[in-house]
């Protein structure tokens, strides 16, 4: 790890300005349970840590249109639990219980969560090439070990995946980042915070880096009190996914009116199944719609040479998790 | 629990170092104090195979609190000993990715850890070969393997005898590498005293540390003293030493400062040996009832270009079952690799999953419940050598663990039992383990307050041997456990083995045996007080394991598991596993269980989840930490227990116990992938078992 210095930021103008300040090598610093183990493998070698994880808002308020507006140094766990989170989106609650540990999400913020790094073994060591670590240097993972990285949206210089599942949540639920710096204040709907890697995969998100999430705002959507999250890894917990959905859905009269449905593990950014959702909006609520869903929002999956599995997984999830969805709402 | 006098051996004795332990007063290798103390970080290599052409260390030496900058250019010489992976900094060749290059010695660790990238090295590489294959044309017969068992061997006519088998099952099976991740890094402390070198150190044993460093050093082994009065794991990786001591104790020689060198998790993945990637032929012939005909063994595996270690993965199957027509053999591909070593029960644990894969095969060919035909194919005598065991409940093991798992009522078809989405079957096989000793030697010492001190050189990885051997001490004085104070974990103590081979309460307390009953009759022969220094009597296994009986000494048991499968993700849960143990005596039956669902835990993640992936390009294990590298979690471990039948054995040692820290780990593989065919229908051949492997052959 390098030397670096701490500030702790007192409200997030203030943030803004010392990261501004900082020149290029300032980070915001959360709970720091990813920044700080990429510290100590000198993958991040900020010179300034400016600290956000006290700032206000902290925790869960009702907002006017009937959402819920999410402080971003709210921390993992206590989302989770939130009462209005788990009867009005348990897919979001859900999917940060599957993340990670109990003691990870006790010090995990929204806002780190979603600022976590892509995963991908070689950009984890800094004696390999990586273009996302040292851009140009080349992707040794598309011809070397890629099992656990992208079936979708990938390119020629990068192939990681995005490790979150609470984003994965949030890109379901068009959830509003709220986002401030040193340009003024301005709002991301998700899945648009996350980009793929396309020629820049050293950029994760859109942000510039003095911007900042302040909160996320979740929208009302009644019918995402029937939602769920589905996550299969190979270890029971304490594992990144190898493909997760998230998904909606709102059924009237045996007939679809809106799906929602993004999955994880498959990009490099949390993916929103569009094409899946479009497929669906009209069609009646049955295993063949389900499959015909999955399958069209497949039809743009790119497998690797040791991932192929993730497209049958990603559609029999995708088509169960569906699937009880809507045996749910027959049986209500 | 208070031990009744005279029956501390079998009690459930509490840890008697656990207080220390949960209060974190228990100091660990590096957790010691030193005054003036340094601390050293790695330079490690970034070639797989090549010379170093240039070290420039001008940066680092430059850097603030850097002391030093210890490479082969300037370090001191060592005397090249059998371990070629102790020979570090000694010269410009480099043998595999990650391999120590440089040290970097400074006031704190920041400081040196930070220097490291400030070390410039400039490499002449050449190809790396990385990739074992059952082809690999490098592939060849080494003189024996781990420890000193033949290569191969061949009794009857095997190709004759398999070839007109009415039965015969020929199928290859394949392991990964795993890494044996102990939860205490591999840790070092080190400082010279006039020409004395002591180091703290994370071992599995303190005497032959001592040795080893004594020789690498070119020291008398008077002049080394190793401790380690607790290590946090080792599961073989710390039964010898590795490099990370010699880099103490060398840069504590340079700077002439006591060292400390921890490894990070990421380097142990290089440095502290792992179990070879096996690839396995078995061949199995018999009759239609399921007796043995021919069984074939055929074993490849790695090994490095600076040591050789050549896993003894065929001798189980010399071992566990009869049959006329037999041939075992293994043969080494030398790559660009870290060397492979010990990992618990190296041999037993991977040859087991093979064989009792296919013996789980041969069962579905006969149509024979596999429990059923493992009892056909016992026998009283180890079918290789002909000696007859001094006890084997093999059998026992199997009825025991059919009757308390439920066997019976199970439908023999693969891939007949749905729960929702869920997939259910069960599974079984066996589990061995040889009950060895080694000479030990041990001191009682009666103090006039009463109490005895007993004094050996063992250490407690974490297995409660500072515990059972209080019990053994206690019983062989008549004393109660707590008038008992083991001393372990220091060279300078009296002589004791590797805690390794599962042997270390067998030889260790054998010496703490003969000790206490020396000390009992001198005091018996003692009139009057015992004086202010105490009574001491030593006790010397040397000359009585000379003259053991020839027999054939092993630990048996059986390994019952019910899988589920998920037949939309081709994830694979573990409800329920059952072991059951042939094992002896059982000293203390708190830590035995704790040592047998050990075992058995670390099975599941082979069978499930452990592989350390070679990255061909770099030819390092790419996954090198605990994210990469899943290990069982809690959630994966469910109904999980352990349980053993009597078993008395007075061929064993005096306290009549068979060795149980690796038979937990042999055969639970097996039993999952059996159990994963019965609830599937689909047979992997290859661990780990994982959704990529299953779930496009789930017919979903």
């Amino acid at each position: 790890m390098k030397p670096f210095a701490y500030e702790r930021a007192t409200d997030g103008s203030g943030a803004v300005s010392a990261l501004a300040a900082g020149g290029g090598h300032a980070k915001y610093l959360g709970g720091g349970t990813n920044l700080i183990d990429l510290m100590k493998l000198e993958v991040e070698t900020p010179e300034l840590l400016v600290d956000v994880s006290r700032l206000a808002p902290v925790g869960v308020e009702e907002t006017a249109d009937g959402g819920l507006l999410i402080g971003a140094a709210t921390r993992n766990s206590d989302l989770a639990v939130h009462p209005a989170v788990r009867e009005r989106y348990p897919v979001l609650s859900r999917a940060l219980l599957s993340g990670a540990s109990g003691q990870l999400r006790n010090l995990a913020t929204v806002g780190g969560n979603l600022l976590q790094r892509t995963r991908c073994p070689y950009f984890m060591e800094a004696s390999k090439p990586c273009n996302k670590r040292r851009p140009g240097s080349g992707c040794p993972a598309r011809a070397g070990h890629h099992r656990d990285l992208a079936i979708l949206g990938h390119s020629e210089a990068c192939v990681a995946t995005h490790p979150s599942d609470m984003a994965v949540a949030l890109a379901a639920l068009g959830a509003q980042v709220h986002v401030t710096g040193p340009g003024g204040e301005r709002t991301i709907s998700m899945p648009g915070l996350h980009r793929l890697p396309g020629e820049e995969p050293e950029r994760d998100t859109v942000l510039d880096p003095a911007e900042l999430i302040t909160a996320v705002a979740l929208p009302a959507l009644p019918f995402a009190r029937r939602s769920d999250y589905r996550k299969a890894r190979d270890r029971a917990s304490f594992a990144f996914a190898l493909v997760s959905v998230a998904a909606a859905l709102d059924v009237a009269g045996g007939t679809v009116q809106e799906a929602r449905i993004a999955l994880g593990g498959v990009a490099h950014a949390p993916w929103r199944a569009s094409a899946a959702e479009q497929a669906l909006r009209g069609a009646p609520a049955t295993g063949e719609s389900f499959a015909a869903a999955a399958d069209a929002e497949l039809a743009q999956a790119r497998p690797l040479r040791e991932n192929g599995f993730k497209v049958p997984l990603a559609r029999a999830m995708t088509v169960a998790l569906l699937r009880d969805l809507a045996a749910q709402e027959a049986a209500a | 629990m208070t031990g009744t006098l005279g029956a501390a051996i079998g009690a459930g004795l509490d840890r008697v170092e656990g207080r220390e332990k949960v209060t974190g007063q228990a100091r660990y290798a590096v957790e010691h104090e030193a005054e003036h103390v340094l601390h050293a970080a790695l330079v490690q290599s970034t070639i797989a195979c090549g010379e170093i052409r240039a070290i420039d260390a001008t940066a680092a030496l430059a850097a603030p609190g850097v002391v030093a900058v210890i490479s082969y250019e300037n370090a001191p010489k060592l005397t090249a000993g059998a371990d070629g992976e102790l020979a570090v900094l000694q010269s410009p060749r480099v043998a595999y990715r990650g391999q120590i290059v440089g040290a970097v010695v400074a006031e704190s660790l920041e400081a040196a850890r930070g220097a490291v990238g400030l070390v410039e090295i400039a490499y002449d590489a050449r190809e790396h070969d990385v990739e074992l294959r059952a082809d690999h044309p490098s592939l060849y017969r080494p003189d024996q393997v781990n420890p000193r068992f033949e290569t191969d061997t061949e009794q009857g006519d095997f190709e004759s005898g398999f070839a007109t088998a009415p039965v015969q099952v020929d199928e290859t099976y394949e392991t990964p590498a795993f890494h044996n991740n102990a939860m205490e890094p591999h840790a070092s402390l080190a400082r010279w005293e006039g020409g004395a070198l002591i180091v703290y150190d994370s071992t599995q044993g303190p005497s032959p540390a001592r040795g080893t460093l004594a020789e690498v050093f070119g020291l008398e082994p008077g002049q080394v003293r190793v401790i380690a009065r607790h290590v946090g794991g080792g599961f073989g990786s710390k039964g010898t030493p590795r490099p990370q001591v010699v880099v103490a104790a060398m840069a504590a020689k340079v700077v002439e400062r006591p060292v400390k060198l921890a490894l990070t998790r990421q380097q142990m993945f290089a440095l502290t040996g792992y179990r070879t990637p096996t690839i396995q032929r078995l061949r199995l012939g018999a009759s239609p009832d399921g007796v043995l005909h021919a069984i074939g063994h055929d074993v490849v595996e790695q090994t490095s270009t600076v040591k050789e270690f050549a896993e003894q993965t065929a001798v189980v199957t010399r071992v566990v079952y009869a049959a006329p027509h037999r041939r075992t053999s293994h043969r080494l591909a030398r790559l660009d690799v870290p060397t492979p070593s010990w990992m618990r029960a190296p041999g037993e644990c991977p040859g087991m999953y093979a064989l009792e894969s296919a013996m789980d095969e041969l069962a579905s060919a006969c149509g024979i419940d596999p429990v059923e035909l493992r009892i056909r194919n016992d026998t009283d005598r180890e079918p290789e050598s002909g000696r007859p065991f001094s006890s084997r409940n093999l059998v026992a093991c199997l009825r025991e663990g059919a009757e308390r798992f439920g066997w019976a009522d199970r439908d023999p078809a693969p891939g007949a039992r749905r729960d929702g989405p869920w997939l259910v079957g069960t599974g079984v096989a066996a589990s061995t383990y040889p009950a060895y000793r080694s000479p030990s030697q041990a001191t009682a010492r009666a103090e006039p307050d009463g109490s005895f001190t007993v004094r050996v050189a063992a250490a407690d990885i974490g297995t409660g041997a500072r515990t059972v051997l209080t019990q053994i001490a206690a019983d062989a004085l008549g004393a109660e456990p707590e008038r008992v104070r083991v001393e372990i974990g220091d060279s300078d103590l009296p002589r004791g083995p590797v805690a390794g081979g599962s042997m270390g309460t067998a030889s260790w307390g054998s010496a703490v045996v003969r000790a206490c009953e020396a000390l009992t009759e001198q005091l018996r022969a003692h009139a009057g007080a015992v004086p202010a220094d105490g009574i001491e009597a030593l006790g010397d296994t040397t000359e009585e394991l000379k003259a053991q009986a020839g027999l054939a000494r092993h630990a048996f048991g059986a390994q019952f598991a019910e899988v589920r499968v998920s037949a939309e993700t081709g994830e694979v849960r573990v409800p329920r596993l059952l072991g059951v143990f042939a094992v002896g005596r059982i000293i203390n039956p708190k830590t035995a269980r704790s040592q047998f669902i050990g075992g058995m835990t670390m099975g599941m993640g082979m069978a499930l989840l452990e592989e350390s992936v070679m990255d061909l390009e770099f030819g390092d294990y790419l996954n090198h930490d605990l994210a990469g590298y899943h290990v069982a979690a809690c959630a994966d471990v469910l109904d999980i227990d352990a349980t053993w039948v009597e078993e008395h054995d007075d061929q064993l040692n005096p306290m009549g116990s068979k060795g149980i820290g690796e038979i937990g780990i042999v055969g639970t593989a097996a039993a999952i992938a059996n159990a994963v065919h019965h609830a599937t229908g689909v047979r992997i051949r290859r661990l780990p078992i994982q959704p990529d492997r299953l779930i496009e052959r789930l017919a979903g």
